[in-house]
């Protein structure tokens, strides 16, 4: 793994990035809800090829950070490049299109559609043809409907779940439906996924084989991850950033070590009591 | 199904249906115009047709988009009028038959079309269950409106001398086209997009789809239909009155597709045909009839609230591909009944 270093707006990204335009560029970003301020002065900078992490205590804000990375919240303040070009006023479709693809902490699948309509959902901006062509079935509308389908299996085949094609997405195990999201997302090309609890409900197997996975795509692919996840080792083991969010406020940033000993965080986490859940 | 059953090639499908729909067609036609059937039975039949493609094309808003409208009515209204009056203005009659009848159809859907498209765009950009008071607001409008403008409309007496185009032959094939573009529609990349607005809206933005667009466009194509079925009904009827697009009228087409089940063509298709065809036929039915769909909702929301049909897709293929592939499925069962008896 290379190590962070210091970039000019004073974020860390890997050093393989460096000179690359980042994926993310997210300064000052803040929300308010009813005057509460759910997130405020959050600064970020994500490179391209980067596995980065974002933990942070329960109601913390990390689902809004995502919520306004995608635009399903409108930011109050501060300002988002996605691959250099801001994101104010986008809508979520648009931004998808623009790079940016996720999943959810409570599971958004397509419940009464099969695992593969669910991943050629994610293709819908990669299939090109028109209405007319598929009401008149033009030859188009069969080349693309099976390039759409080989490359739903391909993409199923990451997880070892071509087989589950046919299988209602609904029907799916727990563990199965958070990896058809991340199949699902990663099928719409991002540049940048982001992955909300990715781990929530899998036995440590499935973790292990998880954390595995998503290195694996990040290599294949060649693009950035940014993964919201409670489970430590996960954190740990494969995020080369990871930031600290408290109240809606970033309380620390940095490489897993220099995370694990910050005494910020270990207080954030376990308040004044002490103990060593973050090392968990 | 596994691998190593034999599949019906793509082909072949298409063949099977055509062959099918040639088939009904050649029947119908003979019951009908030969004098197996009375006039009071086949006017039923056409009815039936009619309403078959209202409920198909509700279907598409309610079943497949997720959306709750009320005024399915005042689309077909303003498809009627429009056929009607294209029919009897100078170009529709210069025109030989046949081609009228076509033009007048695509006519009379265009215009509900638009009518959707202005309807959707500021009822359904807002999130929430604007749509069914709007598209409510929008059936009584219309009717007022036809009512307002006997100039053009014939206002409350009607609008008399419309050619009787609505053969058995006519609604027939509108049926089969209407039926075929919209399955056509619901098996390609715009209908799944559709179909993912109703699972989940944000997961569905979150995958780059424009869920505007494609609520509005599926609205569009929803009004399209039923301006068509309203064209259809003018030219079975001969004689339009704003009565028969009233509210009752919206919710009548509404309570078959949700008695079909929600999302299954094949499921609109035989409760329209079922609730159009039994209140004709059995006349004392006819009093009770509101009564009769009050209770049978009622009965189908306890038992089985995703409707009679669910959301299952009849596919004559697939009929064909168990058959054939009979004894095979039957061993494969009875491995697996001694598999799960073992473990
Ligand atoms: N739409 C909203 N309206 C009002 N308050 C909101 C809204 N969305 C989030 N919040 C508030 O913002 C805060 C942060 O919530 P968020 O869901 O981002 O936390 P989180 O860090 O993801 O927590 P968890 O680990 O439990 O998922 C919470 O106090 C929550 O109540
Ligand atoms: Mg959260």
């Amino acid at each position: 793994m290379d190590k962070l270093v210091k970039v000019p707006s004073n974020a860390l990204i890997p050093e393989r990035d460096l000179g690359k335009l980042p994926i993310l560029d997210i300064r000052h970003l803040g929300i308010d809800f009813g005057g509460l301020s759910a997130v405020d002065d959050f600064n970020l900078t994500i490179g391209r090829t980067e596995i980065a992490g974002l933990i942070g205590p329960n109601g913390a804000g990390k689902t809004t950070v995502f919520n306004l990375l995608t635009n399903v919240y409108h930011p109050t303040r501060g300002s988002i490049l996605l691959d250099g070009k801001d994101t104010a006023g986008k809508k979520t479709y648009q931004l998808n299109k623009m790079g940016i693809a996720r999943t959810f902490q409570n599971i958004r699948l397509f419940k009464n559609l099969t695992v593969e309509d669910n991943v050629k959902i994610g293709l819908h901006n990669a299939t090109d043809y028109s209405m007319a062509q598929a009401i008149l079935r033009l030859p188009v509308y069969w080349k693309e409907e099976k390039k759409a389908h080989e490359k739903a299996l391909e993409l199923l085949s990451l997880f070892d779940m071509q087989d589950m094609a046919d299988w209602k997405a609904g029907s799916l195990p727990y563990g199965a439906q958070r990896r058809l999201e991340i199949v699902r997302a990663l099928a719409t090309k991002p540049g940048i996924m982001l992955l909300d609890e990715p781990a929530a409900g899998m036995n440590p197997s499935e973790t292990a084989e998880l954390m595995e996975n998503i290195r694996k795509i990040r290599d294949t692919f060649h693009i950035a991850i940014m993964l919201i996840e409670h489970d430590m080792n996960l954190v740990m083991g494969i995020c080369e950033g990871i930031a600290v969010l408290n109240y809606g406020r970033i309380i620390a940033k940095g490489s897993p070590e220099e995370i694990k000993s910050n005494p910020m965080v270990i207080e954030a986490y376990l308040g004044k009591k002490g103990g060593a859940k973050a090392h968990a | 199904m596994k691998q190593y059953y034999k599949r019906i090639s793509m082909p072949a499908r298409y063949l099977i249906n055509l062959v099918l729909i040639i088939a009904f067609l050649a029947a119908g036609n003979a019951i009908v115009s030969g004098g197996v059937i009375n006039r009071a039975q086949s006017s039923i039949i056409l009815q039936v047709g009619i309403y078959i493609i209202l409920a198909v094309s509700l279907n598409i808003v309610t079943g497949y988009l997720g959306q709750l409208p009320l005024g399915h009515a005042g689309f077909m209204a303003v498809g009627a009028y429009a056929g009607a009056i294209f029919w009897k203005s100078g170009y529709g009659a210069s025109l030989p038959a046949g081609l009228s009848i076509i033009i007048g159809l695509i006519f009379a859907g265009i215009v509900a079309a638009i009518f959707g498209i202005i309807i959707g765009v500021p009822a359904l950009r807002l999130k929430g269950d604007y749509l069914a008071i709007i598209t409510l607001g929008f059936g009584e409008i219309i009717r007022v409106c036809i009512i307002n403008l006997p100039s053009i409309t014939g206002g409350t007496p009607g609008l008399m001398g419309i050619p009787k185009y609505s053969t058995f032959l006519v609604v027939y094939i509108a049926v089969v086209i209407s039926c075929a573009i919209i399955h056509m529609l619901m098996k390609s990349r715009h209908g799944r997009a559709i179909l993912s607005i109703r699972e989940n809206e944000i997961a569905a933005e979150s995958c780059g789809i424009n869920i505007t667009y494609y609520k509005v466009m599926a609205f569009a194509v929803s009004s399209f239909f039923a301006g068509i079925a309203g064209a259809l009904y003018a030219g079975y009827q001969g004689l339009l009155t704003p009565a028969s697009f009233d509210f009752m009228a919206s919710i009548n087409i509404l309570v078959m597709v949700v008695l079909g089940g929600m999302g299954s063509m094949i499921g609109s298709i035989i409760a329209a045909a079922v609730l159009t065809s039994l209140p004709l036929a059995l006349q004392a039915l006819n009093t009770y009839r509101m009564v009769i769909y009050s209770l049978l909702l009622i009965i189908v929301m306890i038992f089985k609230p995703s409707g009679l049909m669910g959301t299952y897709d009849f596919s004559m293929s697939r009929i064909l591909e168990r058959i054939i592939n009979f004894k095979q499925i039957r061993a494969d069962k009875k491995a697996k009944k001694a598999g799960d008896a073992n473990g």
